[in-house]
């Protein structure tokens, strides 16, 4: 295991991406943070609080749980996975809306989330927040601000730990033999990139 | 008590899920509450996926409910009846069951009145299995939608004191929900005429009265069944009148009844006779929420079920988890001789 930054760093990554996030954004009352469960919500609510704090306007949070529109159901546990919660405390027609995630991978977790998120209303404008990109993407889809771009082999797993959760901020990377095993669908090439989000 | 996943690929009864199962498919009701509260409610998990119900018995509210929850998740549902299937005309259970199977179902919804035969079905079939109740026996989601419902009201189930009332011995809601609710650690009484008490009561665990109003006093939740003539309850009473006038629950009963006590019914309500309309409307009544969580609680069940299938779907399952594994190694056991 090897840490990739630490609690300070988190903290001036979270502070940058929070003025992005302020400086793209051309109403702040019109803006709204969609977390995707659970460290995403974690993520934008930490941003939410900072953009208070430098701007006087608290955008809301909203909780968005993908579950239901991943395209891997029948994966292996697929279904037996726990079901949370979505929570959207404002309607989507029309708002700008910063999607945040911890790590952004193949990609397929922020399809799912797109899909959901129509569901709610007809956004004004989606952009993506997250605190890791680590390549890999099999989806063509970027994010709009990201806090660190990692160079990871397939094996290996990115984590985000937050405070809220895990006790520290930390961006630590790990061999995990299981992760590959998780992730990598039996038809697919072992040397495949094809690994898949742990949220 | 944790919340631990679902073990096997069917569900076929309350007695075989741990009360850890029972919470986790609570929970997933809880869940799947918030897509029937959306303006859009619909999730596209189960595209591709094809739910058969296989009613060999009238039914609206349960046949319906099943059909809305598939629907919600996107499954194709597909509904026979058995006045309209080749039942009539002399197909075995197992054959009109295989059949269906054999057009890459994922799920099949049955009702029968004959105990046990979803559970007949599940061991013949590699698809999932649901008992949407059997004869005498088990009616397993409505005893999760039940037990979902007093826990939106009451929270915990330890200590939890639940009348039925009603024909008890051949009510296969009565016999889910008291075992659902004795795993959980509530207490339970019934309470009917002797003639619809159960022999077994004391292998259940419950109180046994044959007075409504020491059942009454009693509860934290009151049940009542529907008086079912079909089902053979015309010989336990001499009539309808009679047992409305000695077990329908009605306001003037009600006066020694906690203040906070919830009044349920698994529906269709013969109104007058095990209940009168002033109750059933009234103010300690959750009847119609029954009836909404019952979709969620389908909606989870559904999913959990049809997700379950290998890769590819259709024939043979690759690696089904739970109790298929069985029917997996059998199949290989066929070929290998």
């Amino acid at each position: 295991m090897r840490e990739e930054a630490g609690s300070d760093q988190v903290r001036r990554t979270l502070r940058r991406l929070a003025h992005e996030i302020i400086e793209q954004s051309g109403d702040l009352g019109n803006l709204a943070l969609v977390g995707i469960r659970t460290r995403g919500v974690t993520l934008a609510e930490r941003l939410s609080h900072i953009i208070e704090n430098l701007e006087g306007i608290r955008p809301p949070v909203g909780v968005l749980d993908v579950t239901l529109y991943r395209d891997d159901l029948d994966r292996a546990g697929g279904a037996r996975t726990r079901l949370k919660k979505t929570d959207l405390p404002f309607s989507c027609a029309g708002q700008d809306i910063v999607l945040v995630d911890d790590v952004l991978f193949t990609g397929r977790t922020v399809r799912a989330a797109l899909s959901a998120l129509v569901n709610f209303g007809r956004p004004g404008r989606v952009l993506l927040a997250v605190a890791v990109d680590r390549g890999g993407r099999e989806l063509p889809v970027r994010a709009d601000f990201i806090g660190r771009n990692l160079d990871v082999l397939p094996d290996e797993e990115v984590q985000v730990l937050l405070e809220e959760r895990d006790g520290r901020d930390a961006i630590i990377v790990r061999e995990s033999p299981d992760f590959a095993k998780k992730h990598i669908p039996k038809d697919i090439a072992p040397h495949s990139s094809a690994l898949e989000d742990f949220s | 008590m944790k919340p631990e996943p679902l073990q096997g690929k069917d569900l076929l009864s309350i007695r075989d899920l741990s009360p850890g199962e029972i919470l986790f498919l609570l929970d997933m009701t809880d869940s799947f509450r918030e897509v029937n509260e959306r303006d859009i409610k619909k999730v596209p998990s189960l595209r591709g996926k094809t739910v058969v119900n296989l009613f060999f018995e009238p039914s609206t509210r349960t046949r319906t409910s099943f059909e809305i929850a598939g629907k919600r998740l996107s499954a194709d549902v597909i509904n026979v009846t058995a006045s309209a299937s080749s039942a009539k005309k002399g197909e075995t259970l197992r054959d009109t069951a295989r059949n269906i199977e054999a057009m890459a179902t994922d799920v099949v919804v049955v009702r029968h009145s004959a105990s046990g035969a979803p559970a007949y079905l599940a061991r013949d079939l590699c698809c999932g299995v649901v008992n949407a109740g059997d004869g005498c026996h088990e009616h397993p989601t409505q005893a999760l939608l039940d037990l979902y419902t007093i826990r939106e009201h009451k929270k915990e189930f330890e200590g939890l004191r639940v009348s039925i009332v009603g024909d008890i011995a051949r009510s296969r809601v009565a016999r889910s929900n008291i075992i659902a609710l004795r795993k959980l650690g509530a207490e339970v009484m019934v309470c009917g005429p002797a003639t619809m008490l159960p022999a077994e009561a004391g292998s259940l665990g419950v109180r046994v009265t044959t007075r409504l109003e020491e059942a009454i006093e009693w509860a934290d939740v009151l049940m009542a069944l529907r008086i079912q003539l079909e089902r053979g309850t015309g010989t336990a009473f001499p009539s309808e009148r009679e047992y409305a006038a000695t077990y329908g629950i009605n306001r003037k009963r009600l006066l020694g009844a906690k203040k906070d006590m919830l009044i349920m019914h698994p529906g269709p309500i013969n109104r007058g006779v095990e209940m009168s309309p002033d109750v059933a409307d009234g103010p300690f009544s959750v009847i119609l929420e029954q009836v909404e969580y019952g979709v969620a609680c389908r909606m989870g069940i559904l999913y959990l079920l049809a997700g379950q299938r290998g890769e590819g779907g259709g024939g043979l399952a690759g690696d089904p988890p739970g109790k298929s594994r069985v029917r997996v190694a059998e199949a290989e056991d066929a070929v290998a001789h």
